[in-house]
């Protein structure tokens, strides 16, 4: 069974196909192979088995179970799951259960989501290659000697394997999209605001946004029309009313007008780049103009985000202290139970960022480095907003690189350079998203950045469709 | 090496962020955030003048709702998740004074 989400859902609807069977097929999927690739912290195989069972039942009174009627749904571990652990693959929260589920996680069940396990990320979201879980790493499932990308490596690899169809992610600089590219597969991040955060453990909250994974276009938009829209619970939630994404699939890219973004190109391996020539050929084929334009601030994306999100986080992570939830390192006072809870439950990778963040926020550094992250993040939506007067999505890379071996980036800056070309867009609030375009010279999947303008997801998508038909 | 943020810089940050380090983890991590700060450093060079900052991607509003009382998440459920409860409350170590 290699149906896609909809192909899923519409003969579960129809009743051709019984969801228990689906998700019996997916569950042997991951007994057979999770050993190796460990994508999921949790695989909920009863829990699924109902859901499932729930899903025919409905069908068999009648009732529509929705558009994602018995699709297996796999969650990234930060995403939470009332009654079930929620862990963000940290020692922190190691066993803690949430007492409420996300909002996307109701919407997705609502519409018939069958949702089949968490998924390991790099902890609390903090990294390009899932190598920070606490709970051991994710393998790519086309070479399992090398990352998956991160934050969202579980979700990726998960969609990557065939263990579900669909999964979710988040992305606050790229954890969407880089292991999207890493593995193969198609992941996307919304216009921020457009998806509700309640329910999604926080890193930073100015970028943080959840999005959808699926093997192909037309299955990762049917995921996001699901879990998009308002919700009063978010107070960063936008009220507009989403556009539909699967009515302006098939619209094509003729006289589109692309932009090939002329400061994303550096640092870039020279396969990667070839695809990346590839792809806008591809769109040139199908009728788009095609040019080269100038984000002049995309190049200072980096510098800013590595000051900026530290610091959000560095407020958000202040709530892990051992008195609510979670671990709990005694001591004889409450600073002393603050400072060794937060030692043994945080990994490296945290406790770095952490410490970037408070010392761009302390007193003295302030305004010379957040401050000015800051107004360099005004630049960068300047430049955008600039470049969208010439041109309607603009093209890039996803990553500078195809997926590399594990411990090849021990060196944080290093691992930090791979979010070069999707920082921007988190940065800026636009949508954007990452489609499979060949591979590299090593064999391994590409993946080309589509960013469109905040709200033009559906402008996004029909990009995206354009490229997914003109792929190699 | 960057010599940009020495390791007392780090465990001063450390202490304001109740972090608990060892000697080792504050040398390495001195070096580590140097290296960050190093490269973060081209941002302080741009020119910003009279350019504001966005702290966030959209306008950010108070958004309110009706003074009704509605049901909040339940309470067992929160404290049968927490570290040490007692009498409906969070219980938690000596915050002030001396410890007993």
């Amino acid at each position: 069974m290699s149906a896609t989400a909809r192909e899923i859902a519409a003969a579960v609807r129809s009743g051709a196909l019984s969801a228990r069977a689906v998700v019996d097929e997916h569950l042997a999927r991951i007994a057979a192979g999770d050993g190796e690739i460990n994508a999921f912290n949790l695989v909920l195989a009863d829990d699924a088995r109902a859901a499932a069972e729930a899903v025919d039942a409905a069908v068999a009174a009648g009732r529509d179970p929705g558009p994602l009627a018995g699709v297996p749904l796999a969650l990234k571990d930060n995403l939470c799951t009332r009654g079930i652990p929620t862990t963000c693959s940290s020692r922190i929260l190691e066993g803690w259960c949430p007492p409420y589920d996300a909002t996307v996680v109701e919407r997705a069940v609502a519409a018939g989501g069958v949702v089949i396990g968490k998924t390991n990320l790099d902890e609390f979201a903090m990294g390009s290659s899932t190598e920070n879980s606490a709970f051991g790493p994710t393998r790519n499932p086309r070479d399992p000697s090398r990352v998956p990308g991160g934050s969202s490596g579980g979700s990726a690899a998960a969609v990557a394997a065939g263990f579900a169809p669909l999964a979710l992610g988040s992305d606050t600089g790229g954890s969407i999209r880089q292991p999207a590219a890493l593995c193969g597969v198609v992941g996307a991040k919304p216009t921020y605001g457009a998806v509700s955060r309640y329910g999604l453990i926080a890193f930073a909250s100015s970028l943080d946004q959840i999005g959808p994974f699926a093997a192909n276009v037309g299955d990762a938009a049917l995921l996001l029309e699901v879990i998009a829209g308002y919700d009063p619970r978010d107070s960063t939630s936008i009220p507009e009313v989403p556009p539909s994404l699967s009515d302006h699939l098939g619209g094509g890219v003729q006289d589109l007008r692309v932009g090939v973004v002329a400061e994303l190109v550096d640092g870039i391996d020279t396969d990667v780049l070839a695809r990346l020539h590839g792809a806008a050929d591809a769109l040139a084929a199908a009728g788009a103009k095609i040019e080269e334009v100038s984000v002049p601030a995309a190049a200072h994306g980096l510098s800013a985000y590595y000051l900026i999100a530290p610091a959000e986080a560095s407020s958000n992570l202040a709530r892990y202290d051992g008195v609510r939830y979670g671990l709990r390192v005694a001591g004889a006072d409450i600073t002393e139970m603050y400072g060794a809870t937060r030692a043994a439950g945080f990994g490296a990778e945290v406790k770095r960022r952490i410490m970037l963040g408070t010392y761009a926020l302390s007193a003295g550094y302030y305004d010379a480095y957040y401050g000015q992250a800051q107004r360099v993040r005004t630049l960068i939506i300047r430049d955008f907003e600039t470049a969208y007067q010439r041109v309607d999505v603009l093209l890039s890379p996803t990553t500078p690189s195809t997926a590399f071996a594990f411990g090849a980036k021990a060196d944080p800056l290093s691992m930090y350079l791979s979010d070069v070309c999707t920082i921007p867009s988190n940065l800026a609030g636009h949508p954007a998203m990452s489609v499979p375009f060949g591979t590299g010279a090593d064999g391994m999947p590409v993946g080309v950045q589509v960013m469109a303008p905040a709200l033009a997801e559906a402008r996004m998508f029909a990009v995206a469709g354009a490229l997914e038909a003109g792929a190699p | 090496m960057s010599d940009r943020i020495t390791p007392a810089d780090v465990a001063h940050v450390a202490r304001l962020a109740r972090l608990d380090l060892t000697e080792e983890e504050a040398t390495r991590f001195a070096e580590q955030l140097g290296a960050v700060l190093d490269h973060a450093a081209g941002v302080a060079a741009l020119d910003t003048t009279g350019v504001p900052a966005t702290a966030h991607p959209l306008p950010i509003r108070n958004v309110l709702r009706a003074d009704e009382v509605t049901p909040s998440l339940d309470r067992a459920e929160v404290l049968a998740m927490a570290p040490e409860a007692e009498s409906g409350r969070f219980r938690v170590p000596p915050i002030l004074g001396e410890v007993p």
